[in-house]
């Protein structure tokens, strides 16, 4: 039976990983090919690589990067950020990326899904949803969590899924940060609309809040996190021994 | 040296690269000649069965693996290029696959048990049957992403993989291999499939 995955996210600004780590035995935390081989070599299932560059320079930049990163790794690479048309699809997969997330770019043109579907398959293609809650309802933010766009987050994630998107994650903006805790109730609402793999992402501080979604939340595939892993306060080999432990299916 | 086989469908810079990290020359090329000289070839594929099928024909990549394969060379398909080994597939509509295995490509559709997602994704657990490729994998995880599967194929099975039925994993037959799932993408486990491709 399939596991249950755990997936490192690192932030790339200008070709370098943003968030401090302390990693032992890593000669430049800073850098996106070591810290994901790193990961790749110390359990991880999948590696998310998001760029958050601004510049056309740094996505230069981080095009390069990639291409070392895909070529020293060997597990699933899933790839975010700017990605805003089909071209931008299309660079990244040269590069080497095995799935291509979409996020504000997906709010902006809605047929983006449906058309990297199309070209790519499904399961290429992974909808990446900030929701935060608002006078009661889940709601669509865009920009970085910035912007509310005053869709229901619910509905907005299925029509993407029609469309095409084979994976979703959802990262709760109002648990996000705060280390208590995945945002279950969010996370159940969503893996109850969809068929396809939903992704955790936001909130955990600990490996009980992975033990608690997993036992809670069967539906939900995998549990995405960054500076928990990059500040080594979760060590994920050790993460997934303790999951095993409680019965949750891993590959160890 | 190996061949990595062109025929414009899926991208095989992983593939190459994964080559690459265990010390074996690997090219990627869609032409007869140059893949003629490599010891060995992989046929790669991601996407529909038809529309890979019609290219391997187009390009006339079909008959030159049939006959490299006949004479001996060792292939290891991966992917839909595993499933291409096959007789036929019934992926929208029927569709003539190589014919180097018995067996056909069908649906997970309607034949898994309820509440199992399609595609099969992820990591899951190889049941090593028979082989000489998968000899030391036995209860190793790997990466699969696939819809449809092989079925028929007892004369060739060499492993399969759990899914609410169990769903063939590996086939083997002579010098013909394939994996379904992505070697290229299992971590160390598949990168010591192959390895073991090549010393085949």
């Amino acid at each position: 039976m399939i596991t249950k995955r755990i997936i490192p996210c690192l932030d790339v600004r200008d070709g370098r990983v943003v968030k401090g780590t302390n990693f032992q035995g890593l000669r430049d935390v800073s850098s996106p090919v070591e810290l994901g081989k790193f990961y790749s070599d110390n359990g991880a299932d999948e590696l998310v690589f998001y760029d958050i560059t601004a510049s056309a320079e740094g996505r230069r930049l981080f095009t390069d990067i990639l291409t070392q990163v895909a070529s020293t790794i060997f597990i699933p690479l899933t790839v975010g950020g700017g990605i805003n048309t089909v071209e931008d699809f299309d660079r990244v997969l040269k590069c080497g990326a095995d799935k291509v997330s979409v996020n504000s770019g997906a709010i902006r043109d809605p047929n983006l899904v449906r058309d990297a579907a199309r070209l790519y398959g499904d399961q290429c293609v992974v909808l990446s949803a900030d929701v935060k809650r608002v006078n009661g309802e889940f709601r669509v933010f865009a920009k970085g969590g910035r912007e509310d766009t005053g869709m229901e987050a619910i509905s907005w994630i299925k029509r993407c899924v029609a469309n095409g998107a084979g994976e979703v994650v959802l990262n709760s903006i109002d648990t996000d940060g705060v280390k208590q805790g995945f945002d279950l109730e969010m996370l159940e609402a969503v893996s109850n609309a969809v068929e396809v793999p939903v992704i955790a992402s936001g909130g955990a501080g600990c490996k009980g809040d992975f033990i608690t979604l997993f036992k809670t939340l069967p539906k939900v595939d995998a549990g995405l996190a960054a500076s928990i892993f990059h500040f080594g306060q979760v060590q994920i080999p050790d993460l997934k021994q303790t999951l095993r432990d409680n019965n949750i299916l891993v590959r160890l | 040296m190996v061949g990595i086989i062109d025929y414009g469908v899926g991208n095989l810079f992983s593939l190459r690269s994964s080559f690459g990290a265990i010390g074996e020359e690997a090219f990627v090329s869609g032409g007869p000649e140059q893949l003629a000289a490599a010891d060995r070839l992989v046929l790669p594929g991601v996407g529909a069965f038809g529309d890979a099928a019609n290219k391997l024909h187009q390009s006339g990549l079909d008959r030159f693996v049939r006959e490299q394969a006949a004479a001996g060379k060792p292939l290891l398909g991966i992917c839909l290029g595993m499933q291409l080994l096959f007789e036929k597939s019934f992926e929208y509509g029927e569709h003539e696959g190589l014919g180097l295995l018995k067996g056909r490509v069908i649906p997970m559709e309607g034949r898994l048990p309820a509440g199992l997602k399609i595609p099969h994704m992820g990591w899951n657990r190889l049941e090593v049957r028979s082989g000489r490729l998968l000899q030391a994998m036995d209860g190793k995880y790997v990466y699969f992403v696939h819809s449809y599967f092989a079925d028929g194929c007892d004369d060739s099975l060499a492993a399969v993989t759990e899914y609410g039925v169990p769903i063939t994993a590996a086939v083997e037959r002579g010098n013909v291999f394939g994996c379904q799932f992505h070697p290229e993408k299992s971590g160390s486990v598949g990168l010591s499939i192959l390895r073991a491709f090549c010393s085949m």
